[in-house]
């Protein structure tokens, strides 16, 4: 935190600066308060004042070997050691070991009169005591305006604090002053005219009705800093401020491609599944299976041997291994051998910075290989969408560093566009998969297509899905000239085309059938023309044959008559015997 | 600078009151030097004889600073009678004196 600032310009005329220890404090200051000089923190009661400096102390005598002097104004040393060993600190034992002194200044006003001149030497000779016994090199006033309550005389008060703060820098320790927030100026004493050097405010918002405290460095007299207003809370560890812009967007990528658990969801992805280390984006309206998806990604990983969290903000823990149970997803003995965790947590609980403390912190602890959230949107309502989008962008710019693959599902509101409603997230992630409802013949049937995959050839179609009791199947959708057809229609249209070949089968038959009968109708009546032939054939050979036998019996009859004009009568029998019918005949 | 004044009054018939009072001061200084005469001078005034003034310098003594919460300087606290009484400045205005350390009641 110290070493990765120190190349920027020119480093001669660098400020000497104090590292605070606090977590992202030091990144926004570019490496801690300026050393050796007073910095002023200031902001309205409960948004961590007090702390701040404790915490400063603390880790300075603890971490950076630099002894501190804690003079309070307000609490009692008993007091804040109690207040402080909430956030596991251990200022008591700081104490016994030198390492921090208390002292506790306390003057109530109806007790003390004044009379004539005073100084407020007796403030500089205990500081300089408590600073002397054990070397300090840090020194927290918190909060030195409750003089202005104890000594009515303000002109000497003011006169007496420039000289302390001349006097804090002459000595060279790094001092931070608590002061109150003012009305119109940032403390409501004028502190900030004689801390001029780093002044910090803290400051603690309600917005719908969840409480998130802010912190921002107002000025910081010869050295870049953060100038934006960063979000912090106060966890079991102290303080940590959470910078909303990550500083660079340089983390490592993989090449290696991780399973999705749905293999035809991974053949959509270019056959084999997401980029390890990308953040996946889940979307669709509610009862579209994003759970079982999500679900199914984790079980997928978990049996890889991949520990998976799982952030559900939704349904308790149990309920989701026995909803997942139901559909033949086998949780349980994945998160009894220590490889699925689930962390649920009612939105509404804390503001969105625990919620993203509390995840860093989960996620530092288990070390997953893959994180889910589920849904993430149930997070959206505890912020302004600025907010939230600063927050998906640092929870995925953390786990982008740490090369975890992370699945967010997201609630999409019936009847907004689907893209647009995300537009603000969308962005920030690698891989989209839409999953949508169409609803029609009386049902609902989800399909699912992936809208966007970062780095990979994708399929560009939309697949129907199915949820039986052994899972996911992912099937194709009927997509033809009347549009997208799933569930009932979709195995209506496939009998329906059924039919269509078998009737159009049938009417080819149908068709052969009739050409045969036409082929044999023509050949009988080719046989009938044939046979009419025939007889009209015979017909013709008898009746030539019939002209000739009448030709001889004219022959015959003239050779009779012949011979009964006295012609040869042999000629005559001879005709006789060789035609006794025709002779009968025209006997 | 370090005075010790102790004197009893036989004279006082009334069950003997001591007034312990601490006079807190930073070296030598004007204001110092001012406060101790004019503390003096109100106790030879209205309790002469039952009073006693311990001067504590924290240049030499600074931890001695924490115990009586010692801010501003000069200080006059009063040890006893109880309550414990503070005034601080160099004394220089008689009627807050009077006031602040309630000699008012311990004079009537």
């Amino acid at each position: 935190m110290k070493t990765n600032r120190s190349t920027p310009v020119s480093p001669g005329a660098r400020l000497p600066k104090c590292p605070t220890g606090i977590q992202g404090l030091d990144e926004i200051t570019g490496g801690g308060l300026p050393r050796g000089r007073p910095t002023l923190v200031c902001g309205g009661a409960g948004c961590g004042k007090t702390l701040l400096a404790a915490e400063f102390l603390v880790r300075g005598a603890v971490q950076f070997d630099e002894p501190g002097v804690l003079m309070a104004f307000e609490e009692t040393e008993v007091e804040l050691k109690a207040n402080v060993a909430s956030l596991g600190f251990d200022l008591a034992g700081l104490v016994r070991r030198k390492k921090i002194a208390i002292d506790y200044v306390h003057i109530e006003r109806s007790e003390v009169q004044e009379s004539g001149e005073y100084d407020l030497e007796g403030l500089f000779v205990r500081l300089g005591h408590a600073i002397d016994s054990i070397g300090a090199k840090r020194v927290v006033l918190d909060t030195l305006e409750a003089l202005f309550a104890s000594l009515p005389n303000e002109a000497i008060l003011r006169a007496e604090l420039r000289r302390l703060f001349r006097w804090l820098k002459d000595k060279g320790v790094t001092a931070v002053i608590t002061a109150e927030r003012g009305r119109e100026q940032l403390t409501r004493h004028g502190l900030e005219e004689y801390v001029s050097d780093c002044v910090i405010l803290l400051d603690h918002r309600v917005y719908d009705q969840i409480a998130t405290r802010h912190l921002r460095v107002v000025k910081y007299r010869g050295a870049l800093h953060g100038t934006n207003e960063f979000p912090f809370l106060i966890g079991d560890k102290g303080i940590s401020v959470l910078p909303i812009t990550s500083l660079a967007l340089n983390h490592k990528v993989s090449n290696e491609r991780i399973a999705t658990g749905i293999p035809r969801l991974d053949a959509m992805l270019g056959g084999r599944g997401f980029f390890r280390g990308s953040s996946i984006l889940l979307t669709g309206t509610s009862g579209t299976g994003k759970t079982i998806i999500a679900a199914n990604f984790a079980q997928a990983a978990a049996r890889r041997g991949e520990r998976t969290l799982f952030f559900s903000f939704e349904e308790s823990p149990n309920q989701i291994i026995r909803n997942m149970h139901s559909i033949g997803l086998r949780l349980e003995p994945l998160v009894k051998r220590g490889l699925l965790r689930f962390q649920s947590a009612r939105p509404s609980l804390y503001g969105l910075e625990m919620h993203l403390a509390t995840m860093f912190k989960e996620i530092a602890a288990f070390q997953p290989a893959v994180v889910i959230v589920d849904p993430i949107t149930s997070l959206m309502d505890s912020g302004t969408a600025s907010e939230c989008k600063g927050m998906v962008t640092r929870l995925i710019d953390y786990l982008k560093a740490g090369q975890v693959t992370s699945l967010f599902t997201s609630l999409t509101q019936g009847g907004q566009a689907l893209e647009q409603s995300e537009s603000a997230m969308s962005s920030l992630m690698d891989a989209w998969i839409l999953l949508q409802d169409f609803e029609g013949n009386g049902e609902r049937n989800r399909v699912l297509y992936v809208l966007k995959a970062r780095g990979m050839k994708h399929s560009n179609q939309i697949r129907e899905f199915l949820i039986s009791d052994h899972g996911i199947d992912v099937v194709d959708a009927y997509i033809g000239p009347s549009g997208v057809l799933t569930g009932s229609a979709r195995a209506a249209q496939n009998s329906l085309e059924k039919a269509a070949v078998l009737a159009s089968q049938q009417e080819a038959a149908q068709l052969k059938r009739a050409v045969e009968r036409k082929r044999a109708a023509l050949e009988r009546q080719i046989s009938g023309l044939r046979s009419d032939y025939e007889t009209e054939a015979e017909e013709l050979r008898r009746i030539a044959e019939q002209v000739g036998t009448s030709t001889l019996m004219l022959t015959t009859e003239r050779a009779a008559s012949g011979l009964l004009r006295q012609a040869d009568i042999k000629v005559v029998a001879a005709i006789t015997r060789s035609n006794p019918r025709n002779g009968k005949a025209h006997r | 600078m370090k005075i010790k004044t102790a004197k009893r009054s036989a004279s006082q018939s009334k069950p003997a009151k001591l007034w312990q009072l601490r006079l807190y001061v930073m070296d030598q200084t004007p204001k110092s030097v001012t406060a101790f005469a004019n503390l003096k001078s109100f106790c030879e005034s209205h309790l002469k004889g039952r009073y006693r003034i311990t001067v504590i310098d924290l240049l030499k003594q600074p931890q001695l600073a924490k115990g009586d919460q010692i801010l501003a300087i000069p200080m006059v606290v009063r040890k006893l009678p109880k309550p414990v009484r503070t005034i601080i400045g160099n004394l220089s205005d008689t009627e807050r004196v009077l006031v602040g350390l309630d000699l008012r009641a311990a004079v009537n």
